[in-house]
């Protein structure tokens, strides 16, 4: 049995149709994705009210959840990594994590026939 | 052939001039007839335009709710526009029952009128003014609104709406508008009038409605305290507001609401000074706001956008008291001068008060109100010299800059000082029973929650998904 994992990508949030549609033109649709806040070594960014600085420490990201057999992992890392890529302190992080069972909810497939 | 059409197109015209010659004997007016028909139409041009401009100050409400709501976060939309709204209702009914008898009803000792309550016995006249008159009271108690948000018992506050408009804006309006010989400010008898000898000028309120509005705000900020938050060891830290799109729409709703606020308090549509009011307010406006957005940008790095938002109110508000007694480059300073107070007034307030102020009320009412009416004594013409020979709604005298000593300036300053004793000193005392009473703040689950949901029940956008820091 191949060994399933899911793709979790923390990316800047202009970077999504990008990676979007990069992931659909190698032939992998299905994604989740969620707007999350979060922050790296940085600590967040300097804004300004009424004369004010303040420090946003949370920033806002969108992150994208993808479930794949082992074999495609290492492409779709490669897809997001230049898809949301900008040079730029902020651009994210690619977490990949092992799957025990997944089921399709629809027809109770399992494992590889359910992805 | 143009020639030829010429003369066709006389035919008409001759033969009506002969027809009116011939019939006009049965039509024949008096000099006087024609005199009191000229009156006539001038009398239903100022009720006209006291109807336009009451409904450009009625408009000026939607204004302050809507800079309001914006520099506050979204979980408190529902609970200002409620705030704004209900002022405008209370404002209607209680200048109607009390209101405007206080201030314009018979004299008693130049303090307080003392009937037409309900207005009874009112005329054609009278209702024309009572609605004028009505849409400015209730804009006192908006000013307080802002600087109260977040945090206050909407109970308290409708309580405190009413006393602002039945007691507070009328008695001190009764003292510079009301006309009585005696009336405590501006009076020929009043006593302070005669020890000073000159009348204190207050063309269109930035005492009667702004000082007082915005001292007032400073004793319910006072008592109400911070927003949780707001304040960390002593040093402030910023709560963006949720939205500067309306906080701008806003803002340029009330200076097209300042056309009537100014415009109006000509109250005489056939003043031939009411032009000049109109751009001595716009250009005071524009200064105080070209002057907030340089000197934060020159503060900060980057030009501040709420804050040159106040910038124009603030000009507008100083140029409101000496709007018809001044030359164009004095309101040009004194837009700047409001300008450089707006910024300076956040930061004080701020900074050393440590008060918490969402909307900057106090500076942009309080303290460019008090600059307006200490600007009648430096740049005021005075009625008869120069641009002002034919004037009859101005400041007296000549103001200090303009050789007429300080005599002026001086009056205005006991006005400044009247409305800061008056505005703060009542208020205070009425917000601490209301304290006592009610309870002047929500408490602070209902706080954190936001007043929407905790006084009202309901969330402003309940389909979207606001950001909460």
């Amino acid at each position: 049995m191949t060994k399933m994992y899911k793709i979790e990508a923390i990316i800047k949030p202009h970077k999504l149709s990008e990676v979007k549609d990069a992931l659909e033109e190698a032939g992998y649709p299905s994604l989740t994705v969620t707007d999350v806040k979060g922050r790296g070594q940085q600590k967040g960014i300097v804004q300004q009210w009424r004369g004010k600085k303040y420090c946003v420490d949370l920033l806002p990201k969108t992150k994208i959840e993808i479930a794949a057999p082992e074999n495609k992992i290492e492409e779709i890392m490669k897809i997001i990594q230049s898809a949301a890529y900008t040079g730029e302190i902020g651009d994210g992080k690619i977490f990949v994590i092992p799957v025990e069972t997944v089921v399709r909810i629809r027809t109770g497939e399992q494992n590889g026939d359910a992805l | 052939m143009l020639k030829k059409m010429e003369k066709l197109n006389r035919l008409p015209i001759v033969t009506f001039v002969l027809l009116i010659a011939l019939v006009s004997p049965a039509f024949a007016v008096t000099a006087d007839e024609n005199a009191a028909s000229i009156e006539e139409v001038k009398t239903t041009l100022t009720f006209m335009w006291l109807l336009l401009a009451s409904g450009l100050v009625f408009f000026m409400h939607a204004g302050f709710s809507l800079v309001e709501t914006g520099l506050t976060r979204s979980k408190n939309t529902a609970n200002i526009l409620m705030k704004n709204f209900m002022t405008v209702v209370l404002g209607i009914l209680v200048y109607w029952a009390v209101g405007w008898g206080i201030m314009y009803g018979a004299d008693v000792a130049g303090i307080i009128g003392t009937n037409q309550f309900f207005l009874a016995g009112a005329d054609n006249a009278i209702w024309n003014s009572w609605f004028f008159q009505m849409v400015f009271a209730a804009t006192g108690a908006t000013i307080v609104s802002g600087a109260m948000a977040e945090r206050t018992n909407f109970k308290a506050y409708l309580v405190y709406c009413v006393m602002m408009v039945a007691v507070i804006y009328p008695i001190y309006g009764h003292w510079v508008w009301s006309g009585a010989d005696m009336a405590l400010l501006s009076g020929a008898d009043s006593p302070i009038v005669k020890a000073i000898g000159v009348a204190s000028h207050d063309f269109a309120g930035s005492g009667v409605v702004h000082s007082i509005g915005g001292y007032s705000a400073l004793a319910g900020v006072l008592l109400v305290g911070s927003r949780i938050g707001r304040f960390k060891d002593g040093k402030p830290i910023p709560i963006p507001g949720h939205n500067l799109t309306i906080t701008f729409l806003g803002t340029l709703i009330l200076a097209l609401g300042w056309l009537g606020f100014n415009g109006g308090s000509t109250l005489n549509a056939n003043d031939p000074y009411m032009n000049l009011v109109v751009v001595n307010t716009f250009l005071a406006g524009a200064a105080g706001a070209l002057t907030v957005m340089i000197i934060t940008w020159i503060k900060t790095g980057k030009p501040d956008p709420s804050l040159t938002a106040n910038g124009l109110l603030g000009g507008l508000v100083a140029v409101t008291a000496p709007c018809g007694s001044i030359s164009n480059w004095a309101a040009l300073a004194i837009g700047l001068v409001a300008g450089i107070i707006i910024y300076a007034g956040v930061m004080f307030n701020e900074n050393k008060l440590k008060l918490d102020d969402p909307v900057g009320a106090i500076a942009v009412h309080g303290y460019c109100g008090s600059w307006g009416l200490i600007s009648v004594g430096l740049f005021s013409i005075g009625i008869g010299n120069g641009i002002l020979a034919d004037a009859s709604y101005a400041a007296q005298v000549p103001g200090l800059f303009y050789g007429g000593g300080i005599s002026l300036l001086l009056i205005q300053l006991v006005s400044v000082l009247v409305t800061m004793v008056w505005g703060f000193g009542l208020s205070y005392i009425i917000f601490k029973i209301l304290d006592a009473v009610i309870g002047l703040r929500v408490s602070e689950e209902e706080e954190i929650a936001g007043l929407d949901i905790s006084e009202h029940g309901i969330r402003a956008y309940p389909e979207y998904l606001m950001r909460e820091d």
